[in-house]
């Protein structure tokens, strides 16, 4: 359904000129909710609005539904645009339209008469729960409730596509909760094929099937959530998946092995029988684990002992183990 | 002081100076109204080349052009009302056949005013919020639609105050021009009053345009508050 084939974008020119998203290849199918995750900065935002060309690639393609929206006129655009709904952080309603004015906004676009409008924009009032503020304005809603209206305007024209910015970023966990229900029930109800830009791990952990992370502008990891967050392969994936690691200034800075468990039904008391059988002591530093579809993902940090051997002894009890694995921290920063 | 008082009772008890004043309160509010109206419309057009001709705007112009159309509007700003008009009044000549009077001092207020209209509204067009514009490009809103179903209905409450604004500034013009052959309560002011030593009907005429400025503020500040529905 989206395609971005080798997208760059850059700002700027010459001495002063950066790089936002970095030869980004990505292929997005009918459907499914697919998350971009990464830190503020990494050109999240950017390579969403490369999606619709609200941002216009420096470099590759963008193709959404089988249109190719790089080689479009503006005003060939501007119809294409149509297909493809956005919401925002900032919701970005407008203040001076009631709710249904604001939902039947796109279909004044679209030519619709007015009547047909209405009725389209009651329907979508209703989908998102808000029969009743028809007249209200946005100033008079709720966080929660405004980024309702919003999805119900991105639904009006009934796109094939719904783009969401950072969508939940400025509201509380409640209101994150239910919104993020609604766009998994009306992805279930019409296959609309949805991307969430977020820097939010539970946002991605709650609704995405598929998720990539973004870093510095470039793709580093892509592919099922469950692949990913159980056992990211890159510092930047292992930063964004285990934020709350243990800070620099009390990790020595050898002897550091960070254990992963990808997946096993229960924690094996490792520590504990290391210590018992082995008769070698470790110390966690940090452990960060978490319940993905009833199965065991997570990692600890441990420090081995300082003597060589007893260190090789310890790693080579852990390699034997199943559903883990170990890799050596040479440097790390928290 | 007796003079003045005895000025003033003139002025209270003679139904020629009530048609005067009356007549000057008529020609005052039409002309700076008509001359507002217009002002705004030209004001207004320049302010949305300026926003969305810029570089990140909706709908970029050439560089060149915009640097032309910001000097342009600065230099027509800084030059004095009152020698503005004076270069202006041959197209008053032009288009009503006279300099004087209300109406031949109508253009030269335009003319005076839109650029500072353009600059005011700028400001308010300026302060829409750049999501909704965002937004609405998102839905595929073409630059037009982006001006007329955007940028202008989501400032309404600041036009209706930079509208108000401009109002009591061409009022205030407006004053002034009496003093070359404008009409209206400025005129008498300075003809009848300063002019003749009679500074009843001056301080008559200052009061009648303070006055005037106070309805147009007051009823000006309450539009632009009930049209905005940010404030409930």
């Amino acid at each position: 359904m989206i395609k971005l084939d080798h997208v760059s974008k850059t700002f700027g020119g010459g001495e002063s000129e950066v790089a936002a998203v970095r030869d980004v290849t990505l292929d997005i199918a009918q459907g499914e909710i697919f998350g971009i995750i990464g830190y503020s900065g990494a050109g999240k935002s950017t390579l969403v609005r490369c999606i619709n060309l609200l941002e216009k690639p420096t470099q590759g393609t963008v193709t959404v539904d089988g249109v190719e929206l790089t080689a479009l006129s503006e005003k060939e655009l501007s119809r294409q645009r149509q297909k493809i709904g956005m919401i925002f952080q900032q919701f970005n309603l407008f203040m001076q339209r009631t709710c249904l004015g604001n939902i039947c906004f796109p279909l004044e676009l679209a030519g619709w008469d007015r009547e047909r409008a209405k009725q389209r924009g009651m329907e979508l009032l209703e989908l998102v729960g808000l029969p009743d503020k028809a007249g209200a304005y946005p100033a008079q809603l709720s966080g929660g409730q405004k980024q309702r209206i919003a999805i119900a305007r991105a639904l009006a024209s009934r796109p094939k596509v719904l783009l969401c910015d950072e969508a939940t970023s400025a509201l509380d966990p409640q209101a994150t909760r239910s919104v993020l229900r609604l766009i998994q029930q009306i992805n279930r109800e019409t296959g609309i094929t949805v991307v969430i830009i977020t820097h939010e791990m539970a946002v991605v952990e709650e609704i995405c099937s598929r998720v990539a992370i973004l870093d510095q502008g470039t793709m580093v990891e892509t592919g099922t959530v469950e692949e990913v967050f159980s056992n990211p392969k890159t510092d930047a994936g292992r930063r964004l998946v285990y934020p709350d690691g243990l800070p620099a200034e009390h990790a020595p800075s050898t002897n550091l092995v960070r254990i992963a468990f990808d997946g096993g039904s229960v924690y094996e008391p490792i520590i504990a029988t290391l210590a018992a059988e082995v008769g070698v002591k470790v110390s966690i530093l940090a452990a960060d684990t978490r319940n993905i579809d009833d199965k065991a993902f997570g990692t600890m940090l441990l420090s081995l002992p300082q003597d060589p051997g007893e260190a090789a002894k310890a790693m080579a009890y852990l390699k034997d183990q199943k559903n883990l694995s170990v890799e050596e921290v040479a440097d790390y920063h928290g | 002081m007796d003079k003045f008082l005895t000025q003033l009772g003139e002025i209270f008890q003679s139904s020629k100076y009530l048609e005067l004043f009356l007549g000057d309160i008529w020609e005052t509010t039409y002309s700076t109204v008509i001359a507002t109206a217009v002002a705004f419309l030209l004001g207004t057009a320049l302010a949305v080349l300026l926003v969305t001709g810029e570089k990140d705007g909706v709908r970029p112009l050439p560089a060149w052009f915009m640097r032309l159309l910001n000097i342009a509007i600065n230099l027509l700003r800084s030059v004095p009302f009152l020698i503005l008009m004076l270069f202006v009044l041959p197209l008053s000549k032009l288009l009503l056949g006279t300099t004087i009077g209300t109406a031949a001092s109508i253009p030269p207020l335009i003319i005076a005013a839109a650029p500072f209209v353009a600059r005011l509204v700028e400001t308010s067009l300026r302060e829409v919020d750049r999501g909704a514009i965002e937004a609405a490009q998102a839905m595929g809103c073409t630059p037009g639609q982006i001006v007329w179903k955007v940028m202008l209905p989501e400032s309404r409450p600041a036009l209706i105050s930079s509208f108000t604004t401009a109002l009591i500034t061409i009022l205030g013009y407006g004053a002034m021009a009496g003093a070359i052959g404008g009409g209206g309560l400025g005129k008498t002011a300075i003809n009848y009053g300063y002019n003749k030593y009679n500074y009843a009907v001056m301080l008559v005429a200052t009061v009648l345009i303070v006055i005037l400025v106070q309805i147009a503020q007051s009823v000006g500040g309450i539009a632009a508050q009930k049209s905005d529905k940010r404030l409930r």
